[in-house]
């Protein structure tokens, strides 16, 4: 448990950092905001609607549940790498029967083009 | 006991001086660099050099007026820039910076220059902390109530996960060839040379892995070529288009941390930290600070390599990020590691 206090001490030093800057930069700064400056960043046209009906593609779903499914392939990766000169040969030719399960997978999204951008 | 809490107080005070000190440097390299490199005179009225401008600079953005637009989520809005800020400080922790093994400091062991000595999972404590900065540019781009800001905060989120694969897997190889997750082992798995002349960096055997790291570390820090979440031709500023003042200057901050951070992951992974082909760092404080200094000098060139590379390259289209991230960056990664394998199945490396 020791071997984490330096961490905890760290990310509470990287935690209040951030907030004594910005509580500084509070006391310090000018002020006199009016109408026009609180308007969102446009071309001088009030914007008619808010961003939160912006579309955008559908691709950018696509690519977060891909990343899901080849994220968590690397998580079985990190812990086999570390082992891996003791699993030997055997170890390798298991991850090369995964690897071409997934692999199974990447060409049948690469095919469907889920990769595509158009 | 208390002395280990002293011991440790000053590598903390150290990493963090350093980190917090790097970034206006940085800012200036960076500034005088691109003056360099288009032939322009950059900043040069500020102190020598121009070496003050950062300061001023600092000076300038903490007085500047702080602009919150209508129709921003305020919790989120001000969370975002201060996730960015406390992520980018906190993934320095399992960075060793150089050879310190054997050394006292007030009776106590020092354990390496490294913050976190004995934490075994290293590398992984990196890559989990670093994935928490995607949350900030979503947050910052979807709570700031503009479009330039939402567009900017999604192709940001898909082009770091997209490349956060092609990162993790590039570093499998690493991993097999020095059997550990902490970063000071894997730069003495680094020691030593093959054939009496080529170093034993991961480089040499692990083009592939190197070179697709990089690449994934220019998209991670959202650097040219691969800017596209701040785009200022499309998008004004991307994510914090509406951000002013400290806010905006933590995002600034979070993003030269990043860049030095990664920097020095490079050199530890791939270039063998602050190893160097036939010298051999002697035990003491001597070999400590020369190792220090070794470790610097690489640190330094990679940040100045990021700079270079940006004035180089022109931005990549979206699409061709999207398919350089999937169909290239990907697969390269695991070819580097299955034939890493091969390799020491058959006993090569």
């Amino acid at each position: 448990m020791n071997q984490y206090i330096p961490i905890l001490i760290f990310t509470l030093i990287a935690i209040s950092f951030p907030i004594i800057t910005l509580l500084l930069a509070k006391l310090v700064r000018s002020g006199s905001p009016n109408a026009v400056k609180a308007e969102p960043y446009e071309c001088g046209v009030k914007m008619p609607t808010t961003a939160y009906d912006t579309r955008f593609s559908i691709r950018y779903y696509l690519i977060a549940v891909l990343f899901v499914v080849f994220d968590v392939e690397t998580i079985f990766l990190f812990p086999w790498a570390v082992m891996f000169d003791k699993l030997a040969l055997f170890g390798f030719i298991e991850m090369v029967v995964f690897l071409a399960i997934l692999l199974v997978g990447y060409i049948y999204a690469w095919r469907r083009g889920a990769l595509e951008w158009a | 006991m208390w002395a280990d809490a002293i011991v440790t107080l000053i590598k903390l005070a150290v990493v963090i001086g350093v980190l917090l000190t790097t970034v206006p440097i940085m800012v200036w390299v960076e500034r005088r660099g691109s003056a360099l490199i288009q032939d322009r005179l950059g900043p040069n009225r500020v102190g020598p050099w121009g070496l003050l401008q950062p300061v001023v600079d600092a000076v300038k953005l903490i007085t500047k007026e702080n602009l919150i637009p209508d129709g921003v989520d305020h919790f989120l809005y001000i969370l975002a820039p201060f996730i960015a800020l406390a992520v980018a400080l906190s993934t320095f922790i399992v960075v060793p910076f150089g050879q310190g093994d054997g050394l006292t400091l007030f009776g106590s062991k020092i354990h390496g220059f490294i913050v976190a000595p004995d934490l075994n999972i290293g590398i992984l404590y990196i890559f989990a902390l670093a994935a928490f900065g995607v949350y900030s540019i979503v947050i910052a781009g979807w709570s700031s109530n503009n479009k330039y800001s939402l567009l900017g905060g999604i192709r940001s989120s898909s082009q770091m996960i997209s490349y956060e694969l092609a990162m993790t897997i590039s570093v499998v190889g690493v991993l097999m060839a020095s059997s550990s997750f902490r970063l000071d082992q894997v730069v003495m798995a680094q020691t030593g040379t093959w054939l009496g002349f080529i170093p034993k960096w991961n480089v040499f055997p692990q083009i592939i892995g190197a070179i697709t790291f990089m690449v994934a570390a220019f998209a991670e820090t959202n650097r040219l070529p691969f800017d596209l979440p701040e785009a200022e031709a499309e998008l004004v500023a991307g994510y914090h288009t509406e951000y002013s003042s400290m806010k905006f200057a933590s995002f600034f901050m979070a993003e030269y941390i990043n860049l030095v951070t990664s920097s020095a992951l490079i050199v530890l992974l791939f270039f063998g930290g602050w190893t160097l082909p036939g010298l051999t760092i002697p035990h003491g404080w001597a070999g400590a600070i020369l190792s220090l200094v070794i470790f610097a000098a690489k640190v330094a060139f990679f940040l100045w390599f990021f700079v270079w590379i940006r004035w180089t390259l022109p931005r990549f289209r979206f699409d061709q990020l999207m398919a350089l991230g999937w169909k290239v960056m990907i697969p390269l990664a695991v070819v580097n590691f299955l034939w890493v394998g091969v390799a020491m199945a058959l006993g090569i490396l």
